[in-house]
């Protein structure tokens, strides 16, 4: 598999990470790379092995349901660009 | 009994599959401390996980789980004892992670169903696909400022539960049902307040229609319909909508469309591009969640007798006809109350209550009155308690039927005990044969005509005779007694 400058911008835009177009053939190089060595990897026959989720041998941590955090509006909104009273404002959102 | 569209190339069947998001009832969110209240004030309850602040990590709320498994069990479904959580990417400004993490390979909860009551004691069985466990989004406020959004994260982080049937649905009527009986489950659970109102429930609805027996057609996604009237409005007119386009030669697109409640039509979302790109891939923040079957187990043995049971229960032991289980069943809190007046400590010489008398106060009376006046069972005036007292009267002939009903209204309306209604109006019945053979001997006199007519045989004139002694007594008169006495007077 190959990816093409079309795939690469359009990854980029998935991820919201703007990119110039001069920058698109290094960018498509290294993913290209990426899979590479990941299509190398699959080359190994994995049939009939579970796939490990985790290196720790140790079930999914927990917690009880009892409230733990109180009002941290302060904090949360501390780095917020823009705000109104408690809410976060941000540029209009239109469906 | 079929739902069918008469189209001009033939009848159409409407095939529906319902996805219904359920708020779980939990103290907290689903990987943070932060309370789930409703009603606090904007972004005061969100943790700095579910402002998803850099390095924060999330940590899975056990209840939440247990009440996952609690809903699984109640639907009949396979319970997975390996689950894995997932990030399903997207941006948007209410989601601060830029991913939800959602169930998508392994959800918690398999295959099961659900049986539901329709019309006519027809019973229909619907498939149940899956049932996930997944974060909710924060809110979005577009219409208090004309340039900017605002954003409340207080329910971003809030355990969802997403409950995806099988296109096993043929009605909008049986959708109704599904939704009525998924509620009715998720309460007696106490898994999900069912409130569809207050959004704790939401319906995504997915509509196709075919030419029975044909495969299955393409179907639309119609988002935002919430709740079960405009669930059942969407179903009909996209169903409608999707046969025009099939008959005037077009084609139905796979698309995402919104139910516009005001024009009573669905419109096609604008476009996102990569829309359904949401590139899942396991949570490396969470380890795949095991179950132990002992853990499980242990959960299905508490749960609550649920609705199927309750209805089967009160059919066998109290003789009732499965519509009127039905009704009382289909809300936890009427199945209550209905119980409530069965379950009373009879005093000295007191038969048990009838069950089919309460049923028919119960469903008929108070569910009525309730109705017609908009209220809901908890915000009936008159308790189990006092009701079972009114008809207690009755069945010890203190009061007669229909004055049980006057009776009955001043309670609805006051809350006050009925004994108190009836000796301050002076409402007790006439049972003193004396007393009732004086009154009828008066009004045999006044009216010598009917007399005449009823001895030349016109045995109707007996039933004009009643009326008149009810009438001068209002109501009061004992009935079989006004009755017995007034054969042997005109024999």
């Amino acid at each position: 598999m190959s990816l093409s400058h079309d795939d690469v911008e359009k990854i980029a835009h998935l991820a919201r990470i703007k990119i110039d177009d001069a920058e698109l053939e290094t960018l498509r190089t290294e993913l290209n790379n990426i899979i590479g060595w990941v299509e190398q990897l699959s080359k190994v026959d994995t049939d009939g092995i579970e796939p490990m989720t985790s290196v720790v041998g140790t079930n999914l941590g927990h917690r009880n349901d009892s409230v733990s955090e109180v009002n941290l509006s302060d904090k949360i909104l501390a780095n917020a660009p823009d705000r109104v009273g408690d809410f976060y404002a941000v540029p209009k959102v239109v469906e | 009994m079929s739902y069918l569209i008469n189209g001009k190339t033939g009848n159409w069947e409407v095939v529906v599959g319902l996805e219904v998001h359920a708020q779980v009832v939990s103290n907290t969110k689903l990987f943070s401390g932060a309370s789930t209240e409703f009603g606090a004030k904007p972004n005061h309850q969100v943790s700095l996980i579910d402002a998803a602040m850099p390095g924060m990590l999330p940590v899975i709320n056990k209840y939440c789980v247990e009440q996952a498994i609690k809903t699984g069990v109640g639907l009949n479904a396979t319970i997975n004892l390996y689950s894995v959580f997932e990030r399903k990417n997207y941006f948007y400004a209410d989601l601060p992670q830029g991913y939800q993490i959602s169930q998508y390979k392994h959800p918690i909860v398999g295959e099961g169903k659900i049986e539901l009551d329709l019309e006519d004691g027809v019973t229909r069985e619907i498939g149940i696909e899956r049932l996930h466990m997944e974060q909710d989004a924060g809110k979005s406020i577009h219409d208090h400022d004309p340039k900017r959004s605002f954003i409340d994260l207080n329910r971003s982080g809030v355990c969802l539960m997403e409950i995806v049937s099988k296109p096993d649905i043929r009605s909008p009527e049986e959708a109704g049902a599904f939704l009525r009986k998924l509620r009715a489950i998720l309460r007696y659970l106490g898994t999900c307040d069912g409130n569809m109102e207050e959004g704790s429930m939401r319906a995504d609805v997915n509509v196709s229609v075919r030419h029975p027996g044909e495969n299955l057609r393409t179907r639309v996604e119609v988002k935002n319909v919430n709740s079960m009237r405009f669930v059942m409005q969407a179903i009909e007119v996209e169903a409608e909508r999707q046969v025009s386009v099939w008959e005037s030669g077009g084609e139905v697109i796979q698309e995402t469309r919104l139910f516009d409640v005001n024009k009573g039509k669905t419109r096609a979302m604008r476009k996102k591009e990569f829309a359904h790109d949401y590139r899942y891939f396991p949570d490396p923040d969470l380890l795949p969640l095991k179950l132990e079957i002992e853990y499980v187990n242990s959960i299905t043995s508490t749960l609550p007798e649920l609705p199927d049971e309750k209805k089967a229960r009160f059919v066998k032991e109290h003789g009732l006809s499965s519509y009127d289980a039905n009704v009382l069943v289909s809300d936890k809190q009427k199945a209550e109350y209905f119980e409530s007046v069965m379950q009373y400590t009879p005093k000295q010489n007191q038969r048990d209550r009838d069950p089919k008398v309460v049923v028919n106060w119960v469903t008929t009376n108070l569910f009525g009155a309730l109705n017609a006046v908009g209220k809901d069972i908890s915000e009936s005036k008159i308790s189990a308690e006092q009701l079972g007292d009114l008809l207690d009267l009755v069945s010890d002939d203190l009061i007669s039927g229909r004055i049980a009903k006057d009776v009955f209204d001043i309670m609805f309306e006051t809350g006050r005990d009925a004994s108190d209604i009836v000796k301050e109006k002076g409402l007790t019945q006439i049972t003193d044969i004396g007393k009732i053979e004086a009154i009828v001997d008066k009004v045999l006199l006044e009216n010598p005509d009917q007399v005449n007519q009823v001895r030349g045989g016109n045995n109707k004139a007996i039933g004009w005779f009643v009326g008149q002694i009810m009438q001068a007594t209002d109501g009061k008169a004992n009935p079989q007694l006004v009755n017995k006495v007034l054969r042997e007077k005109l024999n």
